[in-house]
């Protein structure tokens, strides 16, 4: 039966995964940034994202707002236990967010600037990827609070996950670039792509067998009759997927890598919610459990169902303004 | 031992985190109000000078924007990683709006800023103007949500609590306009409205004085002194007024602030108003005062002999610290009666016809840039202290709200904050320092700017993405 706290796991699943998507992109291009040798193919990428970056981070907002608002026993608990990743986190995105502005009002300090931006883009996805990790394995709880060590979100499998969302945050930058611009720097971008795309297709390979060995919840979940008859489509899509985004990157593709790209962080998703649900904090805490009193949950819900498909309306209207290839010396500032 | 207190130490990162944080948006509110009004004034009379000043504010704006978001994101986690067990206990409460702040507000300004800052050349004139009005009422929007969370804090209304100890909301209005909150929306609203209108007129002053020694008469200039003086003709009064009213709420509701404000530590009829003092915990009174007999009383009473609640009436360990609501109250107070003068003085050189170019005024213009924000930060330390030891007034201590802290964790994630946001938001002011160095209107683009304008053929239609005449009209 559906209930208002599993339409709001739908939405705060949603609004996590326009973040990991949208800012996973112009996260990546700051990765990619010493990649870039000249200082105007450095700017050209900036000014593909400039106009944009804010509202994709906003959806992290939404993500950390949301859960504080519907789900405040999963917030009080997560925030607590992955203390050093979050914290590391946001200082990359500080200085990645400033960077948008400061590299066009340094002098002498500039390359400074521009690797705080790579070094923040870097460490922010990092951190996120090992904040992931760290909740798949799961999180240890005692009546309403965090009760795991310091250290406990720092392990080889979240090591692993956190270098894995920089590769694929680096392939969802790449192939953006590579529809964004023309010339020299969409080839290089291209080429980036196709080392970002097999090593994102491994990492998904080796994150997924992994997992089943960490949980047995895990393991059931997939390996299980019935399941495995129809879940075994997951890993099937992702391998056409994957085929494709690579044929499409040699046919010299604009748009369709990127649109594969997603697709292939959309099915990773799906299959990590296939592995969690009914928990929000595994391996203890359901979504039911952290959900806030129905009264709060029917409050947001009103203002959601009105105000998200007005900002998703303005959101597409902001990247349509700025839709098309940005060239080189096309400078905002 | 007590410097390693993690509950400390955590308060001591969210008051550095937030008092940075809150610099940032107090600007970008009057900014983006002050943006929308030359923007809407250039396309009423098509001068070209409302151009001006609106391209030369609207550099420092996506500067001091792009810290405030940055320095807002880190705010949003922080509640949960310090302070996980009033994360759990308000969350149903407290959540849902910042929820709504964040789907009304932080979407909206986020959505069109880039066409703000960006799209001069991309979307019509009208389109952009809109997009500039969007960005202006999100930062409002997110005032009104935030100051509502932050004033239930203050003053809770319509909750209950459920079987698991939480917080639940009973009755959604009064939650939403608990008893501070339209004290509290309409203080900081004016605050923000101040401050800029004070860094406005400060900048355009020193170009005044520059233009003295250049001798070249800066319109530009002169129109933004003009603007920010009346603002601090009308709303700096307006906010004494509005200050007043916010003290007598909270006369009503957190007496020991008040007392603390006022340096009262004896309940006593007829109290003085206390100009100056070092309040003296131990002994329970202030030493040094020099104040004005019975001011106090008649201010909150509106009765010279009215009974004013001192700080005897709470025991020690419900009591706010004094010295940092005292002090900070007389910052914030003595810069309010300022900028009350400079208006007065502003509208009679006005009457005189001389505003530009009295010298002195000019000069305190000056020095008073800054003084709208050291009052913002100031009133913050004055409610925020004055509301400890709880963070829900009377109902949660500050010291059963934090999260299972490390000291080792938090002392280090306090020390990586202190430098890297001297670092960051250092750099970022020198920068806004020295956009505002640059005479307003100078660089030629005015010009340029001119014959855009005066020809009818251009800008007012929707552009074609990618024409060739509009890419060299730099949008900023
Ligand atoms: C979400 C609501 C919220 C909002 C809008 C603010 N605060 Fe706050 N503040 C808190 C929520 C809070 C808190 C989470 O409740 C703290 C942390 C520890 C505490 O006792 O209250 C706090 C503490 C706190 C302290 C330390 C007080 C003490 O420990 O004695 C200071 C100086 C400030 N804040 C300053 C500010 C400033 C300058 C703000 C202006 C933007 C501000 N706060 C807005
Ligand atoms: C604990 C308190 C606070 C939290 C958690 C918080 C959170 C945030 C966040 C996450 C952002 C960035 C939004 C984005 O991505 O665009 C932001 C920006 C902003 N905040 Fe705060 N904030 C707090 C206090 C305040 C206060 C007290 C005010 C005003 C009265 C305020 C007004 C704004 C405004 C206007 C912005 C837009 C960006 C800017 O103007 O610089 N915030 N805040
Ligand atoms: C002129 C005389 C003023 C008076 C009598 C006054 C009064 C007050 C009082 C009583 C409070 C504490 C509210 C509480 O109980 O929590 C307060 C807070 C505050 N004040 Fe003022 N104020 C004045 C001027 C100013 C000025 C000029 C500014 C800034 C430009 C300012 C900014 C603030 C801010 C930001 C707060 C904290 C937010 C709030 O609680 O509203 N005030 N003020």
């Amino acid at each position: 039966m559906i209930d208002f706290a599993l339409i709001w796991a739908g939405l705060i699943a949603f609004a996590v995964l326009a973040y990991i998507i949208l800012d996973g992109f112009d996260l990546g291009i700051g990765i990619m940034f010493p990649l870039l040798k000249k200082k105007e193919d450095k700017e050209t990428a900036m000014n593909t994202i400039a106009p944009i970056w804010d509202g994709n981070e906003t959806w992290l907002v939404l993500g950390g707002g949301g859960l504080y608002a519907v789900f405040p026993l999963a917030y009080s608990v997560i925030l607590p236990a992955l203390y050093m990743p979050i914290i590391l986190m946001l200082l990359g995105l500080v200085f990645r967010g400033v960077a948008f502005e400061f590299h066009w009002r340094a002098r002498k300090s500039q390359h400074l600037w521009d690797k705080g931006f790579a070094i923040g883009s870097l460490v922010a996805a990092l951190c996120q990827g090992i904040a992931l990790g760290a909740l798949v394995q799961g999180i240890t709880v005692e009546g309403r609070a965090y009760a795991g060590g310091w250290w406990d979100w720092l392990t080889p499998f979240s090591l692993t996950t956190g270098v894995a969302l920089v590769v694929g945050y680096v392939l969802l930058g790449s192939t953006w670039l590579n529809m964004k611009t023309t010339g020299n720097l969409q080839r290089l971008a291209r080429n980036i792509a196709k080392l970002a795309g097999v090593a994102t297709f491994g990492f998904i390979g080796l994150i997924s067998l992994w997992m089943v060995f960490i949980e047995q919840q895990y393991l059931h979940r997939w390996f299980d009759a019935p399941n495995i008859y129809y879940l075994f489509v997951v890993p099937v899509l992702v391998f056409i997927v994957g085929v494709s985004l690579y044929i499409c990157l040699k046919k010299e593709r604009d748009t369709s890598p990127f649109l594969l790209s997603i697709s292939l962080f959309l099915l990773s998703y799906i299959g990590l919610i296939i592995s969690f649900f009914p928990n929000i904090v595994p391996p203890s805490i359901s979504v039911w459990q952290a959900a806030a009193p129905d009264s709060s949950l029917k409050f947001l819900l009103v203002g959601a169902a009105f105000l998200i498909p007005i900002i998703l309306a303005y959101t597409t209207y902001a990247y349509w303004v700025f839709r098309g290839k940005v060239k080189e010396g096309e400078a905002y500032h | 031992m007590e410097f390693l207190d993690p509950v400390l130490l955590a308060r001591v990162q969210f008051a550095f985190t937030i008092a940075f944080h809150i610099v940032f948006p107090g600007l970008s509110i009057g900014l983006a109000a002050y943006l929308t009004v030359l923007e809407a004034l250039w396309l009423k009379t098509h001068k070209t000078i409302y151009l001006t000043a609106f391209k030369y504010w609207l550099k420092i704006f996506s500067i001091i924007f792009g810290m405030g978001v940055v320095s807002g994101v880190v705010m949003s986690y922080q509640i949960g990683t310090n302070w996980s067990v009033f994360s759990d206990k308000t969350g149903p409460v407290l959540g849902p709006l910042m929820g709504y702040e964040v789907l009304s507000a932080f979407f909206l300004e986020a959505g069109f800023l880039g066409v703000m800052l960006f799209g001069m050349n991309k979307v019509g004139k009208k389109l952009h103007f809109f997009s500039t009005l969007m960005v202006s009422v999100g930062t409002l929007m997110s005032a009104f949500w935030i100051l509502s969370v932050n004033s239930w804090m203050q003053t809770p209304a319509g909750y209950a609590y459920n079987e698991v100890g939480q917080f639940i909301a009973k009755d959604w209005f009064e939650v939403v306009f608990n008893p501070s909150f339209p004290y509290r929306f309409a203080h900081m609203v004016t605050a923000a409205f101040l401050s800029t209108a004070f860094l406005v007129g400060g900048v355009a002053a020193w170009h005044l004085l520059k233009e003295r020694k250049e001798k070249v008469k800066n319109d530009a200039a002169r129109l933004m002194f003009s603007m920010a003086m009346w603002m601090a003709a009308f709303v700096a009064p307006i906010q004494l007024f509005i200050g007043d009213m916010h003290g007598l709420n909270t006369l009503e509701h957190q007496p020991a602030k008040v007392a603390a404000m006022e340096g009262n530590y004896q309940t006593q009829k007829g109290a003085p108003l206390l100009l100056f003092g070092i309040p003296n915990d131990e002994e329970e009174r202030v030493d040094y005062a020099i104040g004005i007999p019975k001011m106090a009383s008649f201010i909150l009473t509106h009765d010279f002999d009215g009974e004013l609640v001192g700080l005897d009436q709470f025991a020690k360990e419900d009591r706010p610290n004094v010295k940092w609501v005292f002090y900070s109250f007389r910052v914030m107070v003595a810069i309010g009666m300022g900028m009350i003068a400079i208006g007065l003085f502003s509208l009679f050189l006005r009457w005189r016809g001389r505003l530009y170019d009295n010298r002195f005024i000019q000069k305190v213009a000056v020095c008073f840039a800054p003084a709208g924000i050291v009052a913002t930060i100031a009133g913050w330390i004055v409610t925020e202290v004055g509301r400890q030891p709880y963070t829900v007034y009377g109902l949660l201590r500050t010291y059963d709200s934090h999260s299972p802290l490390d000291a080792p964790a938090v002392a280090a994630s306090l020390a990586i904050f202190v430098v890297v946001y001297f670092l960051v938001f250092g750099t970022g002011i020198v920068y806004t320092l020295r956009l505002m160095r640059v005479r307003p209107g100078e660089k030629g683009d005015v010009a340029q700017e001119e014959t855009k304008v005066s020809t009818p053929v251009t800008v007012s239609s929707r552009l074609p993405q990618d024409s060739n005449n509009s890419s060299e009209e730099d949008a900023r």
